[in-house]
């Protein structure tokens, strides 16, 4: 029955978001293309976090740094005249899935504190390598080329194509992400999670798992990051600052750890928020943070829990 | 003599002054049922750390099945046939009972990469927790989540998990600790269908189940084993009488 309930809503979800652009056409709001499309870019960073955090309680507060990997594999070969798009996105995978392999080589020796205090310090490190890149705009960072070129009719310059391509990588990992939790691989590190000294008792050896977990979440951020520098047409090393982890993490836990579903709509809610308080007043962050707070209090598994009536399902 | 499937030769573990294992040597047979017992403190549980690869020893060695393990960190073990219950309970409280035994059955099948196909679904997993979960009494609960299960429940679920591991050898520690009356003898007479099938090792306080289960009991004080024998050779060892059982004839209860 929450199989079914989950269907829908994701259905529903779906439905809603391939509906913005003719919508935002009718309205002529095409402010609104741009604001959904950034919304699913920051969700598909989200349910990547979600993926290691929701369900293998690994608190990674470096998240960002694949953001920032990923739109810089996108900037420099554009800033240098490559723009083939199959090239940059390739690379923004590739190389945030190594350095997901080294950081979490090193934090998933630890735990707790240590560990959210070692990702943390990974993520600053590639914030300040960013700001010493100094060919490529150093703190200021620099503007876009060109957006990635993939030839035939896919082509980001026009709003709606890049509008459809975004939302069809974000429900191809949702739908990937889904199997990938359910799976054998899925149960271990969701085991480990739970008790993994049980875990290990009856015979698995979760770090490997776990790892694997890690460099499949950093590949899929980077893979947000390569369309996040297309989204804005301009790259700093903002994009890897600690607070827009917090910011990452803030999304997956409004809208429901350990769902998938849940952060996408914590991005979109998050990120609304943003526009229309921000609208309203420089201090929007103060209404921001007790709202966080008021869900954590209330709703463990956050927005989609509400909406699913299962807020204290787990135990 | 039987054969050995569990040598401890001098194991020896210390806790900055505390000597908790003091050169412990100790063979279990293939197939009996070996009961620890001491007072506490003794050591017992730090013993089934170390036995279980948790722990580390200072000295000693420790072969399991012909094999020296000493080195093997504990899901190494768990998968050469070593399963364990643990003294505070220890399940998946947030998975359903047939989860919980499934993924025993899966951490010892392999395959572990496999990222596509439902694990709930696979009967591979399924069937062989069920039956297991039938044999601890358990199989009316399958779908309950562990966390809302009896304690006396979920003590039956650690040891269908271990059980779904088809060890070789199982290192209980205080499998009826906490329990009341009625659930203590039921979790007795499961552990009696399982002895001679396979090789116990019992760590207990509760001497009412030691005594009818035990094939052996080796007798633990200040980190030593002090003695071992059937029940009536220990129970009437002057050294063990003075020691443990005379001071208080029924401990830890």
């Amino acid at each position: 029955m929450a199989i079914a309930q989950r269907t829908i809503v994701l259905g529903v979800a779906g439905l809603l978001l391939a509906l913005v652009p003719p919508i935002a056409a009718l309205t002529n709001q095409p402010f609104y293309v741009d604001l959904f499309r950034r919304m699913m870019i920051f969700a598909i960073a989200a349910v990547s976090l979600d993926l290691i955090l929701g369900y293998g309680g690994m608190v990674s507060f470096g998240h960002a740094a694949y953001l920032g990997i990923g739109a810089y594999a996108v900037g420099i070969p554009a800033f240098h005249g490559i723009d083939n798009g199959f090239l940059q996105w390739s690379l923004a995978i590739v190389a945030s899935a190594l350095t997901a392999l080294v950081m979490g080589a090193i934090s998933l020796r630890t735990s707790g504190v240590y560990f959210i205090m070692i990702t943390l310090a990974f993520a600053q490190m590639l914030y300040y390598l960013g700001i010493s890149l100094e060919t490529y705009g150093g703190d200021n960072g620099m503007r876009l080329a060109a957006r990635s070129k993939f030839g035939g009719p896919i082509d980001l310059d026009r709003p709606m194509v890049f509008y459809y391509v975004v939302l069809a990588i974000l429900v191809l990992f949702l739908v990937l992400g889904g199997r990938l939790v359910e799976s054998r691989f899925g149960m271990v590190i969701r085991a480990a999670k739970s008790n993994e000294p049980r875990a290990r008792a009856i015979g698995f050896s979760p770090f490997r798992y776990k790892l694997t977990a890690f460099v499949v979440a950093g590949s899929a951020g980077g893979l947000a990051g390569a369309l996040l520098a297309n989204q804005t047409e301009y790259l700093t090393p903002e994009f890897m600052h600690w607070t827009r982890s917090g910011e990452i993490m803030f999304m997956v836990i409004l809208g429901g750890m350990g769902t998938l579903v849940g952060p996408v709509i914590g991005a979109v809610v998050l990120l609304l928020l943003e526009d229309v308080l921000s609208a309203l007043t420089a201090h929007w962050q103060i209404i921001l943070g007790p709202l966080l707070v008021l869900v954590v209090l209330f709703a463990k598994r956050g927005l989609f829990g509400l909406l699913l009536g299962t807020a204290s399902r787990d135990g | 003599m039987a054969e050995t499937l569990l040598a401890v030769r001098g194991l020896s573990k210390r806790f900055g002054g505390l000597l908790a294992s003091d050169r412990i040597d100790l063979d279990v047979v293939r197939g009996e049922t070996h009961a620890i017992i001491g007072p506490n403190g003794a050591g017992k549980t730090t013993l089934i750390g170390q036995l279980a690869g948790d722990l580390r020893p200072d000295a000693g060695a420790i072969r399991f099945a012909g094999r020296d393990v000493t080195g093997f960190d504990a899901p190494l073990r768990s998968r050469l046939g070593l399963a364990r219950s643990f003294q505070i309970t220890s399940i998946f409280r947030d998975f359903s009972a047939l989860d919980n035994v499934a993924l025993a059955v899966q951490a010892h099948r392999g395959g572990n990469f496999r990222f596509w196909r439902s694990a709930r679904d696979e009967r591979a997993l399924r069937e062989p927790a069920r039956v297991v979960l039938d044999s601890v009494g358990l199989g009316t609960r399958a779908g309950v989540l562990a966390a809302h299960l009896a304690h006396g429940e979920q003590r039956q679920l650690e040891i269908a998990m271990a059980l779904a591991t088809e060890p070789r050898l199982l290192l209980l520690d205080e499998p009826v600790a906490g329990m009341g009356l009625e659930e203590s003898q039921r979790m007795v007479s499961l552990l009696g269908t399982l002895k001679g099938r396979i090789t116990i090792v019992l760590v207990e306080h509760d001497m009412d189940a030691v005594f009818s289960l035990a094939d052996r009991i080796s007798v633990m004080v200040y980190g030593r084993i002090i003695a071992t024998g059937t029940p009536p050779e220990v129970r009437s060892n002057e050294q063990v009488r003075r020691a443990y059982l005379g001071e208080d004839a029924t401990p830890g209860c």
